[in-house]
């Protein structure tokens, strides 16, 4: 079983969202994707800069046996990618909520995360695909 | 629901991925398959290829049946226990499937062929046996199971599992040789270009084989690990690298053609002739990535144009992803014949340089190209 911490949002497409006490979003692929794609050998993170639309492909994610998009769970501007992949693309296997992270956004709505799934939610979405 | 294998219930205990191959549930990593792949080239590893289908013939025919059968020559194959790699062709060149035969005896032959191709393989043989009039008979053995024990230390392991008597028999094979141990058939071939037994053995007795194996250490691995192993052993996959519509020498497999002697009549045989005489305008080569990046299977190759203006034409990877000994993205491309050192790869619509090897990448844990 994959984890589904309760503190996030998340996305049908298997991306999590973390609100930050600054107004920013952090945004990474669950735990059931890493498992999904396997060992990490590459990861394309959007520059600083790009402005993002919900439901956009925003980032690759590849593994030894795939390439897959990162969908944008929430429109707004990137601030910050995850510099650390590019070496330790691994770190996604590793740690996929925490050191993990593909990229920070200036969320383009204050109410943008209300629109994503609860944990409850994207456990509902998961089981129904497991079963 | 795909079709399962004796071991699949135990691979779902071990907690291996399960996913579609040919029609197959068969287990693709059982948590990394970069470790995975790192144990057998250091150690060993032990991978379910019950899905491939094992094929005996016998009867007096059998020779004289596989020699038009197929473009490598069992004339090759004088000394029982000797086994070889062929492709089987159609009337145009093109590749039906790739296969190991073994020969145990004038009587007695073993071919193995891929999964994916079973049905139609088998109905291929079932025809030509027909129309050449051969006497022998076509039995596919769904009553065994096939183990790959590879990597440097996997011929002891297996070994130990034997009789007594058949320890040091086994342990003098010659590679492409096979022997019969008792209800087990132990051939020295493998497709990870480690050192390592292939074992077909009844179907029950498998499971209990492989979890005596993982208890001396060698690790359970999936089909994804088996895959970057050939891949960097320089081995093709059928239906990667060739298919009916590409034929061996265009595919880095005309050194399975047995041109020689000139009087055996193969299927393909004309076929290969006429391209031959004409000029073969693609083979194919590997690749090494010089950046970030990985090279996937029918990403766009660009040649540029040669020194006479030429234009050289584009090529197609076949099978591409990362390397785990290289820690390098690699490829085999089919590519125009005349290439410079580098080409370009079009990955997501930009443009990387990706350098021409020779082939293979690894063998015996070693790596044979420059980085």
């Amino acid at each position: 079983m994959s984890q589904v911490p309760a503190e996030l949002k998340y996305a049908k497409s298997h991306e999590w969202a973390r609100f930050l006490p600054d107004g920013r979003v952090e945004i990474g692929i669950t735990d059931h994707a890493q498992q999904a794609l396997g060992d990490l050998v590459f990861v394309e993170v959007p520059e600083t800069g790009r402005v993002l639309e919900a439901g956009a492909a925003c980032a690759v994610v590849e593994s030894v046996k795939a390439a897959s998009d990162v969908y944008a769970p929430i429109a707004g501007t990137v601030v910050e990618g995850n510099a650390e992949l590019a070496a330790n693309p691994e770190l996604i296997n590793q740690d996929c909520y925490g050191r993990g992270w593909l990229m920070r956004v200036q969320p383009a709505s204050a109410t943008a995360l209300e629109a994503l799934l609860s944990p409850e939610a994207y456990s509902a979405v998961l089981a129904s695909a497991e079963a | 629901m795909g079709r399962k294998t004796v071991l699949h219930d135990l691979h779902v205990a071990l907690g291996a991925r399960m996913v579609d191959f040919g029609g197959w549930d068969m287990p693709v990593n059982y948590g990394s398959q970069i470790e995975e792949h790192h144990r057998v080239r250091r150690e060993a590893g032990v991978f379910d290829v019950s899905h491939m289908c094992v094929v005996d013939l016998r009867g007096a025919g059998v020779r004289r049946f596989l020699s038009r059968l197929l473009a490598n020559d069992v004339g090759k194959l004088w000394k029982s226990g000797k086994a070889l790699y062929s492709c089987m062709l159609n009337d145009a060149g093109g590749v039906i499937d790739d296969l190991i035969v073994y020969y145990q005896g004038e009587q007695w032959w073993r071919i193995v062929v891929n999964a994916g191709t079973r049905d139609k393989d088998l109905a291929w043989m079932r025809r030509c046996a027909s129309e050449w009039q051969v006497e022998l008979s076509i039995t596919e053995r769904t009553d065994l199971a096939i183990v790959a024990v590879q990597g440097p230390q996997a011929r002891t392991h297996v070994a130990s599992l034997l009789e007594v008597e058949d320890r040091e028999p086994a342990l003098s094979l010659g590679s492409y040789e096979a022997r019969e141990c008792g209800l087990w058939f132990v051939a020295r071939t493998g497709y990870t270009g480690e050192d390592g037994f292939e074992v077909m053995l009844p179907a029950e007795e498998a499971p209990s084989v492989w979890r005596a194996l993982n208890a001396a250490g060698v690790a359970s691995c999936g089909l994804g690990a088996r895959d970057t192993l050939r891949l960097e052993a320089g081995m093709n996959l059928y239906g990667n690298d060739m298919d009916e519509s590409h034929h061996p020498l265009e595919s880095n497999l005309a050194w399975t053609v047995a041109f020689e002697p000139a009087d055996r009549e193969f299927v393909g045989r004309a076929a290969l002739e006429r391209l031959r005489a004409a000029g073969v305008p693609h083979k194919l080569v590997g690749l090494v990535l010089e950046e970030r990046g990985v090279l996937r299977a029918h990403q766009r190759v660009i040649v540029p144009a040669s020194g006479n203006g030429e234009d050289a034409g584009a090529g197609e990877i076949t099978s591409g992803s990362f390397s785990p000994t290289l820690e390098r993205s690699i490829a085999f491309a089919r590519v125009p014949q005349t290439v410079p050192d580098v080409v370009h790869v079009d990955i997501r619509g930009k443009l990387l340089p990706a350098r021409v090897v020779k082939l293979p990448f690894v063998r015996h844990g070693r790596i044979l190209i420059n980085l």
